[in-house]
Protein backbone atom coordinates (compact mmCIF):
# COMPACT_ATOMS: atom_id res chain seq x y z
CA UNK A 1 0.00 0.00 0.00
CA UNK A 2 1.40 3.34 -1.10
CA UNK A 3 0.15 6.81 -0.21
CA UNK A 4 -0.08 9.20 -3.15
CA UNK A 5 -0.96 12.83 -2.48
CA UNK A 6 -1.85 15.25 -5.24
CA UNK A 7 -0.05 18.29 -3.86
CA UNK A 8 -1.71 20.56 -6.42
CA UNK A 9 -5.03 19.67 -4.81
CA UNK A 10 -3.92 19.53 -1.17
CA UNK A 11 -5.19 22.57 0.70
CA UNK A 12 -3.44 21.83 3.96
CA UNK A 13 -6.57 21.38 6.03
CA UNK A 14 -4.63 18.82 8.08
CA UNK A 15 -7.64 16.55 8.51
CA UNK A 16 -5.40 13.61 7.50
CA UNK A 17 -3.03 14.54 10.30
CA UNK A 18 -5.95 14.39 12.70
CA UNK A 19 -6.70 10.85 11.49
CA UNK A 20 -3.16 9.46 11.28
CA UNK A 21 -0.42 11.72 12.65
CA UNK A 22 2.08 8.87 12.25
CA UNK A 23 1.72 9.13 8.47
CA UNK A 24 0.61 12.70 7.72
CA UNK A 25 2.17 15.81 9.19
CA UNK A 26 1.27 19.38 8.37
CA UNK A 27 4.13 21.51 9.67
CA UNK A 28 4.26 25.13 10.69
CA UNK A 29 5.03 26.07 7.08
CA UNK A 30 1.46 24.82 6.33
CA UNK A 31 2.72 22.15 3.95
CA UNK A 32 1.84 18.48 4.23
CA UNK A 33 4.69 16.02 4.71
CA UNK A 34 4.24 12.28 4.28
CA UNK A 35 6.14 10.53 7.06
CA UNK A 36 5.64 7.01 5.68
CA UNK A 37 4.96 6.62 1.98
CA UNK A 38 4.32 2.90 2.36
CA UNK A 39 2.61 2.47 5.73
CA UNK A 40 2.17 -0.94 7.30
CA UNK A 41 -0.90 -2.91 6.31
CA UNK A 42 -2.47 -2.55 9.77
CA UNK A 43 -2.82 1.17 9.07
CA UNK A 44 -5.09 0.54 6.07
CA UNK A 45 -8.38 1.42 7.84
CA UNK A 46 -6.89 4.74 8.98
CA UNK A 47 -5.51 5.40 5.49
CA UNK A 48 -8.93 4.72 3.99
CA UNK A 49 -10.46 7.11 6.51
CA UNK A 50 -7.90 9.77 5.55
CA UNK A 51 -8.85 9.32 1.88
CA UNK A 52 -12.58 9.59 2.63
CA UNK A 53 -12.31 12.63 4.88
CA UNK A 54 -9.80 14.70 2.90
CA UNK A 55 -11.76 17.85 2.02
CA UNK A 56 -9.69 18.31 -1.12
CA UNK A 57 -9.91 14.69 -2.29
CA UNK A 58 -6.13 14.84 -2.61
CA UNK A 59 -5.14 11.47 -1.13
CA UNK A 60 -5.08 8.15 -2.96
CA UNK A 61 -4.12 4.66 -1.86
CA UNK A 62 -2.36 2.54 -4.42
CA UNK A 63 -2.17 -1.19 -3.87
CA UNK B 1 -28.40 -7.17 19.02
CA UNK B 2 -27.72 -7.56 15.33
CA UNK B 3 -30.41 -6.42 12.91
CA UNK B 4 -31.94 -9.03 10.62
CA UNK B 5 -29.94 -9.51 7.45
CA UNK B 6 -30.73 -6.60 5.14
CA UNK B 7 -31.35 -7.19 1.45
CA UNK B 8 -32.67 -3.93 0.15
CA UNK B 9 -31.21 -0.61 1.27
CA UNK B 10 -32.25 2.81 -0.02
CA UNK B 11 -30.18 5.94 0.50
CA UNK B 12 -32.11 9.16 -0.03
CA UNK B 13 -29.82 12.07 -0.85
CA UNK B 14 -27.04 11.89 -3.42
CA UNK B 15 -24.51 14.30 -2.04
CA UNK B 16 -21.53 13.72 0.23
CA UNK B 17 -23.28 11.90 3.11
CA UNK B 18 -25.33 9.71 0.76
CA UNK B 19 -22.33 8.83 -1.38
CA UNK B 20 -20.18 7.95 1.61
CA UNK B 21 -23.06 5.81 2.88
CA UNK B 22 -23.38 3.74 -0.30
CA UNK B 23 -19.61 3.37 -0.55
CA UNK B 24 -19.46 2.18 3.05
CA UNK B 25 -22.31 -0.30 2.59
CA UNK B 26 -20.51 -1.94 -0.32
CA UNK B 27 -17.13 -1.82 1.38
CA UNK B 28 -18.59 -3.56 4.42
CA UNK B 29 -19.95 -6.34 2.26
CA UNK B 30 -23.57 -5.46 1.66
CA UNK B 31 -24.40 -7.39 -1.51
CA UNK B 32 -28.13 -6.74 -1.77
CA UNK B 33 -30.09 -4.22 -3.79
CA UNK B 34 -28.79 -0.69 -3.19
CA UNK B 35 -30.71 2.36 -4.35
CA UNK B 36 -29.46 5.95 -4.33
CA UNK B 37 -31.96 8.76 -4.80
CA UNK B 38 -30.97 12.36 -5.61
CA UNK B 39 -33.05 15.49 -6.09
CA UNK B 40 -30.54 17.04 -8.49
CA UNK B 41 -29.79 15.69 -11.96
CA UNK B 42 -26.05 15.52 -11.24
CA UNK B 43 -23.89 12.74 -9.86
CA UNK B 44 -22.62 13.57 -6.35
CA UNK B 45 -20.37 16.62 -6.40
CA UNK B 46 -18.48 18.62 -3.85
CA UNK B 47 -20.31 21.70 -2.58
CA UNK B 48 -17.60 23.78 -0.86
CA UNK B 49 -16.04 24.90 -4.18
CA UNK B 50 -19.42 26.30 -5.31
CA UNK B 51 -18.80 29.44 -3.25
CA UNK B 52 -15.07 29.45 -3.94
CA UNK B 53 -13.20 28.15 -6.99
CA UNK B 54 -16.25 27.46 -9.16
CA UNK B 55 -17.79 30.86 -8.60
CA UNK B 56 -14.42 32.53 -9.03
CA UNK B 57 -14.34 30.91 -12.46
CA UNK B 58 -11.13 28.96 -11.98
CA UNK B 59 -12.65 25.47 -11.67
CA UNK B 60 -15.24 23.58 -13.73
CA UNK B 61 -17.81 20.90 -12.97
CA UNK B 62 -15.47 18.01 -13.74
CA UNK B 63 -13.11 19.14 -10.98
CA UNK B 64 -15.67 18.75 -8.21
CA UNK B 65 -16.96 15.23 -8.83
CA UNK B 66 -16.91 13.48 -5.48
CA UNK B 67 -16.19 9.97 -6.66
CA UNK B 68 -13.29 9.31 -8.97
CA UNK B 69 -13.78 5.55 -9.24
CA UNK B 70 -16.44 4.26 -11.65
CA UNK B 71 -19.98 4.06 -10.28
CA UNK B 72 -20.39 0.63 -11.84
CA UNK B 73 -18.35 -0.77 -8.94
CA UNK B 74 -21.10 0.25 -6.51
CA UNK B 75 -23.87 -1.55 -8.40
CA UNK B 76 -26.46 1.11 -7.64
CA UNK B 77 -29.96 1.64 -8.73
CA UNK B 78 -29.64 5.34 -9.30
CA UNK B 79 -32.47 7.86 -9.45
CA UNK B 80 -31.22 11.37 -10.14
CA UNK B 81 -33.29 14.51 -10.62
CA UNK B 82 -36.10 12.69 -8.86
CA UNK B 83 -36.50 13.88 -5.26
CA UNK B 84 -38.17 11.75 -2.63
CA UNK B 85 -41.54 13.22 -1.72
CA UNK B 86 -42.84 10.80 0.91
CA UNK B 87 -41.73 8.15 3.35
CA UNK B 88 -43.85 5.41 4.88
CA UNK B 89 -41.94 3.86 7.77
CA UNK B 90 -44.64 1.23 8.43
CA UNK B 91 -44.85 0.00 4.84
CA UNK B 92 -41.12 0.63 4.34
CA UNK B 93 -41.42 2.60 1.14
CA UNK B 94 -40.11 5.85 -0.29
CA UNK B 95 -42.07 7.64 -2.99
CA UNK B 96 -40.29 9.77 -5.58
CA UNK B 97 -41.55 12.88 -7.37
CA UNK B 98 -42.34 10.89 -10.51
CA UNK B 99 -44.52 8.50 -8.50
CA UNK B 100 -42.07 5.62 -8.36
CA UNK B 101 -42.35 3.73 -5.08
CA UNK B 102 -39.21 2.10 -3.73
CA UNK B 103 -39.43 -0.62 -1.10
CA UNK B 104 -36.61 -0.93 1.44
CA UNK B 105 -35.63 -2.91 4.47
CA UNK B 106 -32.94 -0.41 5.48
CA UNK B 107 -33.01 3.34 4.90
CA UNK B 108 -30.43 6.12 5.06
CA UNK B 109 -31.83 9.66 5.12
CA UNK B 110 -29.29 12.13 3.77
CA UNK B 111 -31.36 14.85 2.11
CA UNK B 112 -29.20 17.67 3.42
CA UNK B 113 -30.39 21.21 3.83
CA UNK B 114 -31.58 24.05 1.67
CA UNK B 115 -31.09 27.81 1.84
CA UNK B 116 -33.28 29.74 4.21
CA UNK B 117 -35.35 32.19 2.21
CA UNK B 118 -36.05 35.80 2.95
CA UNK B 119 -39.67 36.22 3.98
CA UNK B 120 -41.74 38.28 1.56
CA UNK B 121 -38.98 38.41 -1.06
CA UNK B 122 -40.39 39.49 -4.43
CA UNK B 123 -40.06 37.26 -7.51
CA UNK B 124 -37.36 39.22 -9.32
CA UNK B 125 -34.85 38.09 -11.88
CA UNK B 126 -31.40 38.28 -10.32
CA UNK B 127 -32.43 37.12 -6.85
CA UNK B 128 -30.51 33.99 -5.87
CA UNK B 129 -29.59 31.55 -3.17
CA UNK B 130 -26.53 29.31 -3.48
CA UNK B 131 -26.75 25.63 -2.71
CA UNK B 132 -26.53 23.66 -5.94
CA UNK B 133 -24.31 23.45 -8.97
CA UNK B 134 -27.12 24.94 -11.06
CA UNK B 135 -27.38 27.89 -8.63
CA UNK B 136 -23.64 28.37 -8.90
CA UNK B 137 -23.56 28.42 -12.71
CA UNK B 138 -26.55 30.76 -12.87
CA UNK B 139 -24.81 33.22 -10.55
CA UNK B 140 -21.50 32.78 -12.33
CA UNK B 141 -23.07 33.70 -15.66
CA UNK B 142 -24.19 36.99 -14.08
CA UNK B 143 -20.73 37.56 -12.63
CA UNK B 144 -19.25 36.95 -16.09
CA UNK B 145 -21.46 39.80 -17.30
CA UNK B 146 -20.06 42.10 -14.61
CA UNK B 147 -22.98 42.10 -12.18
CA UNK B 148 -22.89 44.43 -9.18
CA UNK B 149 -23.52 42.05 -6.31
CA UNK B 150 -25.30 42.52 -3.03
CA UNK B 151 -24.98 39.66 -0.54
CA UNK B 152 -27.43 39.46 2.33
CA UNK B 153 -25.79 37.69 5.27
CA UNK B 154 -22.11 37.58 6.27
CA UNK B 155 -21.85 33.93 7.26
CA UNK B 156 -19.57 31.39 5.58
CA UNK B 157 -21.35 31.43 2.22
CA UNK B 158 -21.79 35.21 2.12
CA UNK B 159 -18.17 35.84 3.05
CA UNK B 160 -16.84 33.32 0.53
CA UNK B 161 -19.01 34.67 -2.27
CA UNK B 162 -17.82 38.19 -1.46
CA UNK B 163 -14.22 36.98 -1.66
CA UNK B 164 -14.90 35.24 -4.99
CA UNK B 165 -16.48 38.42 -6.38
CA UNK B 166 -13.49 40.52 -5.32
CA UNK B 167 -11.12 38.00 -6.91
CA UNK B 168 -12.95 38.77 -10.16
CA UNK B 169 -12.73 42.50 -9.56
CA UNK B 170 -16.47 42.89 -9.09
CA UNK B 171 -18.16 45.40 -6.81
CA UNK B 172 -19.77 43.61 -3.89
CA UNK B 173 -21.77 44.84 -0.93
CA UNK B 174 -22.40 42.57 2.05
CA UNK B 175 -25.27 43.32 4.41
CA UNK B 176 -25.17 41.86 7.90
CA UNK B 177 -27.85 42.20 10.53
CA UNK B 178 -25.47 41.74 13.49
CA UNK B 179 -22.59 43.98 14.49
CA UNK B 180 -19.82 41.82 12.96
CA UNK B 181 -19.60 38.98 10.42
CA UNK B 182 -20.17 35.56 12.02
CA UNK B 183 -20.25 37.14 15.44
CA UNK B 184 -22.49 34.48 16.99
CA UNK B 185 -20.01 31.81 16.02
CA UNK B 186 -16.65 33.51 16.51
CA UNK B 187 -17.27 36.40 18.89
CA UNK B 188 -16.72 40.10 18.39
CA UNK B 189 -12.90 40.08 18.52
CA UNK B 190 -12.45 37.70 15.60
CA UNK B 191 -15.61 39.04 13.97
CA UNK B 192 -13.91 42.41 13.76
CA UNK B 193 -10.80 40.80 12.21
CA UNK B 194 -13.03 39.27 9.54
CA UNK B 195 -14.74 42.61 8.97
CA UNK B 196 -11.43 44.37 8.49
CA UNK B 197 -10.21 41.62 6.18
CA UNK B 198 -13.19 42.05 3.85
CA UNK B 199 -13.02 45.84 3.90
CA UNK B 200 -9.29 45.76 3.15
CA UNK B 201 -10.12 43.66 0.10
CA UNK B 202 -12.62 46.20 -1.13
CA UNK B 203 -15.90 44.68 0.07
CA UNK B 204 -18.52 47.26 1.04
CA UNK B 205 -19.41 45.51 4.30
CA UNK B 206 -22.30 47.05 6.22
CA UNK B 207 -23.05 45.58 9.63
CA UNK B 208 -25.95 46.21 12.01
CA UNK B 209 -28.25 46.82 9.06
CA UNK B 210 -31.66 45.42 8.20
CA UNK B 211 -33.10 44.88 4.73
CA UNK B 212 -36.36 46.69 4.15
CA UNK B 213 -37.03 45.63 0.55
CA UNK B 214 -35.49 44.20 -2.57
CA UNK B 215 -36.75 46.34 -5.43
CA UNK B 216 -36.75 46.43 -9.20
CA UNK B 217 -38.91 46.32 -12.26
CA UNK B 218 -39.00 42.62 -13.08
CA UNK B 219 -35.33 42.32 -12.17
CA UNK B 220 -33.23 43.22 -9.16
CA UNK B 221 -32.21 46.89 -9.23
CA UNK B 222 -31.62 47.84 -5.62
CA UNK B 223 -31.83 46.78 -1.98
CA UNK B 224 -33.41 49.28 0.35
CA UNK B 225 -32.30 49.22 3.99
CA UNK B 226 -34.30 50.13 7.04
CA UNK B 227 -33.42 53.78 7.56
CA UNK B 228 -33.57 54.54 3.84
CA UNK B 229 -30.07 53.73 2.52
CA UNK B 230 -30.08 52.11 -0.91
CA UNK B 231 -27.64 49.61 -2.48
CA UNK B 232 -27.81 49.67 -6.28
CA UNK B 233 -27.15 46.18 -7.64
CA UNK B 234 -27.92 43.67 -10.41
CA UNK B 235 -27.75 40.51 -8.35
CA UNK B 236 -28.84 39.74 -4.81
CA UNK B 237 -27.62 36.61 -3.06
CA UNK B 238 -29.60 35.66 0.02
CA UNK B 239 -27.17 33.80 2.32
CA UNK B 240 -28.92 33.75 5.68
CA UNK B 241 -28.40 30.14 6.62
CA UNK B 242 -29.98 26.82 5.79
CA UNK B 243 -32.83 24.66 6.96
CA UNK B 244 -32.86 20.86 6.93
CA UNK B 245 -34.69 19.25 4.02
CA UNK B 246 -37.38 17.41 5.95
CA UNK B 247 -40.59 18.56 4.22
CA UNK B 248 -40.87 15.16 2.51
CA UNK B 249 -40.86 13.47 5.94
CA UNK B 250 -43.81 15.32 7.42
CA UNK B 251 -46.36 12.74 8.52
CA UNK B 252 -43.83 9.89 8.32
CA UNK B 253 -43.82 9.15 12.08
CA UNK B 254 -40.18 10.19 12.37
CA UNK B 255 -39.45 12.87 14.96
CA UNK B 256 -38.75 16.13 13.14
CA UNK B 257 -37.38 19.06 15.13
CA UNK B 258 -34.88 21.17 13.22
CA UNK B 259 -33.83 17.99 11.41
CA UNK B 260 -34.49 14.28 11.76
CA UNK B 261 -34.00 13.56 15.45
CA UNK B 262 -31.88 10.45 15.99
CA UNK B 263 -30.37 8.62 18.92
CA UNK B 264 -26.65 8.77 19.70
CA UNK B 265 -26.01 6.03 17.12
CA UNK B 266 -27.81 8.03 14.36
CA UNK B 267 -30.84 5.72 14.37
CA UNK B 268 -34.08 7.62 13.66
CA UNK B 269 -36.41 4.60 13.78
CA UNK B 270 -35.92 0.85 13.50
CA UNK B 271 -33.91 0.24 10.28
CA UNK B 272 -33.75 3.99 9.55
CA UNK B 273 -30.62 6.11 10.03
CA UNK B 274 -29.81 9.70 9.09
CA UNK B 275 -26.60 11.47 8.11
CA UNK B 276 -25.39 14.90 7.11
CA UNK B 277 -27.06 18.31 7.38
CA UNK B 278 -30.48 16.74 7.95
CA UNK B 279 -29.44 14.70 11.01
CA UNK B 280 -29.91 15.97 14.57
CA UNK B 281 -28.46 13.75 17.24
CA UNK B 282 -27.12 13.90 20.80
CA UNK B 283 -23.35 14.27 20.75
CA UNK B 284 -22.07 12.51 23.86
CA UNK B 285 -18.82 14.48 23.70
CA UNK B 286 -20.74 17.66 24.45
CA UNK B 287 -23.02 16.46 27.24
CA UNK B 288 -25.48 14.81 24.89
CA UNK B 289 -26.77 18.11 23.51
CA UNK B 290 -28.72 17.68 20.29
CA UNK B 291 -26.59 18.89 17.39
CA UNK B 292 -27.22 19.44 13.72
CA UNK B 293 -24.12 20.26 11.72
CA UNK B 294 -23.99 21.63 8.18
CA UNK B 295 -20.30 21.08 7.55
CA UNK B 296 -18.53 18.93 4.99
CA UNK B 297 -16.53 16.79 7.41
CA UNK B 298 -19.62 15.92 9.43
CA UNK B 299 -21.46 14.77 6.32
CA UNK B 300 -18.53 12.58 5.28
CA UNK B 301 -18.14 11.06 8.74
CA UNK B 302 -21.85 10.58 9.41
CA UNK B 303 -22.41 8.95 6.02
CA UNK B 304 -19.86 6.32 6.92
CA UNK B 305 -21.06 5.92 10.50
CA UNK B 306 -24.76 5.70 9.68
CA UNK B 307 -24.18 3.07 6.99
CA UNK B 308 -22.11 1.00 9.39
CA UNK B 309 -24.78 1.42 12.08
CA UNK B 310 -27.45 0.12 9.73
CA UNK B 311 -25.49 -2.95 8.66
CA UNK B 312 -23.98 -3.89 11.99
CA UNK B 313 -26.99 -3.26 14.20
CA UNK B 314 -24.53 -1.83 16.75
CA UNK B 315 -26.67 0.40 18.97
CA UNK B 316 -24.00 0.91 21.61
CA UNK B 317 -21.39 2.90 19.72
CA UNK B 318 -22.18 6.60 19.79
CA UNK B 319 -21.29 9.07 17.06
CA UNK B 320 -19.38 11.65 19.09
CA UNK B 321 -16.97 13.66 16.93
CA UNK B 322 -15.41 17.08 17.36
CA UNK B 323 -17.12 19.22 14.71
CA UNK B 324 -14.72 20.78 12.21
CA UNK B 325 -15.15 23.38 9.50
CA UNK B 326 -12.88 25.40 7.27
CA UNK B 327 -13.26 28.38 5.00
CA UNK B 328 -10.88 29.88 2.46
CA UNK B 329 -11.08 33.62 1.98
CA UNK B 330 -8.46 35.79 0.24
CA UNK B 331 -5.87 33.07 0.55
CA UNK B 332 -6.43 32.75 4.29
CA UNK B 333 -7.40 29.38 5.69
CA UNK B 334 -9.91 29.82 8.48
CA UNK B 335 -10.57 26.68 10.53
CA UNK B 336 -12.74 25.98 13.55
CA UNK B 337 -13.11 22.82 15.59
CA UNK B 338 -15.27 22.03 18.57
CA UNK B 339 -18.42 23.64 19.76
CA UNK B 340 -18.30 27.15 21.10
CA UNK B 341 -20.21 30.37 21.10
CA UNK B 342 -18.90 33.84 20.49
CA UNK B 343 -19.63 34.64 24.11
CA UNK B 344 -17.41 31.85 25.53
CA UNK B 345 -14.10 32.83 27.13
CA UNK B 346 -11.47 33.07 24.41
CA UNK B 347 -7.68 33.14 24.69
CA UNK B 348 -5.29 33.90 21.87
CA UNK B 349 -2.57 31.26 22.29
CA UNK B 350 -0.42 31.53 19.17
CA UNK B 351 0.38 34.33 16.74
CA UNK B 352 -1.25 37.70 16.30
CA UNK B 353 -4.67 38.67 14.94
CA UNK B 354 -3.12 41.38 12.77
CA UNK B 355 -0.81 38.88 11.01
CA UNK B 356 -3.80 36.74 9.97
CA UNK B 357 -1.93 33.81 11.45
CA UNK B 358 -3.13 32.92 14.91
CA UNK B 359 -4.82 30.33 17.11
CA UNK B 360 -7.56 31.12 19.63
CA UNK B 361 -9.05 28.57 22.00
CA UNK B 362 -12.38 28.68 23.80
CA UNK B 363 -13.45 27.53 27.25
CA UNK B 364 -16.69 26.06 28.48
CA UNK B 365 -17.17 24.65 32.01
CA UNK B 366 -13.44 24.32 32.55
CA UNK B 367 -12.64 22.32 29.42
CA UNK B 368 -11.37 23.39 26.02
CA UNK B 369 -14.51 23.53 23.89
CA UNK B 370 -13.19 24.96 20.67
CA UNK B 371 -10.32 26.20 18.55
CA UNK B 372 -10.38 28.81 15.82
CA UNK B 373 -7.37 29.67 13.70
CA UNK B 374 -6.23 31.57 10.66
CA UNK B 375 -3.51 29.82 8.62
CA UNK B 376 -2.55 27.39 11.39
CA UNK B 377 -3.89 23.98 10.31
CA UNK B 378 -1.30 22.01 12.24
CA UNK B 379 -2.26 23.66 15.51
CA UNK B 380 -5.97 23.23 14.86
CA UNK B 381 -5.55 19.47 14.62
CA UNK B 382 -3.54 19.38 17.85
CA UNK B 383 -6.20 21.31 19.76
CA UNK B 384 -8.98 19.35 18.05
CA UNK B 385 -7.50 16.25 19.63
CA UNK B 386 -7.50 17.93 23.05
CA UNK B 387 -11.17 18.78 22.60
CA UNK B 388 -11.89 15.12 21.78
CA UNK B 389 -10.09 14.13 24.98
CA UNK B 390 -12.00 16.74 27.00
CA UNK B 391 -8.76 18.28 28.19
CA UNK B 392 -9.05 20.98 30.82
CA UNK B 393 -8.68 24.53 29.62
CA UNK B 394 -5.74 25.06 31.95
CA UNK B 395 -3.95 22.05 30.42
CA UNK B 396 -4.57 23.49 26.97
CA UNK B 397 -3.14 26.84 28.06
CA UNK B 398 -0.10 25.10 29.58
CA UNK B 399 0.43 23.18 26.36
CA UNK B 400 0.24 26.41 24.40
CA UNK B 401 2.72 28.15 26.71
CA UNK B 402 5.18 25.28 26.33
CA UNK B 403 4.89 25.28 22.52
CA UNK B 404 5.46 28.89 21.55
Amino acid sequence: MKIVVDFDKCKSNAVCMGVAPEVFEVRDDNFLYILQEEPAEELRPKMEEAVRTCPAGAIELVG
Amino acid sequence: MAEPLLENITVVGASLAGLRAVETLRREGFAGRLTLVGAEPHLPYDRPPLSKELLAGIWEHDQILLRKAPYAGLELELYLGNPAVALDVGKRTVTLATGIEIAWDGLVIATGSQPRLLPNAPALDGLYTLRTLDDCFAIRTRLDAGARVCVIGAGFIGAEVAAACRSRGLDVTVLEMLEQPMVRGVGSVIGSVLAELHRDQGVDLRCSVAVDAIEGDGKVERVRLVGGAVVECDLVLVAIGAVPTTDWLIGSALTLDNGVVCDSSLLAAPLVVAAGDVCRWPNALFGGDLMRIEHWTNAAEQGVFAAHRLLSGDADTAFAPVPFVWSDQYGIKIQCAGRFKGTDRMELVHGALSDHRFVAIFESAGVISGVLAFNQPRQVMIYRRMIAERASFSDALSFAAANQ
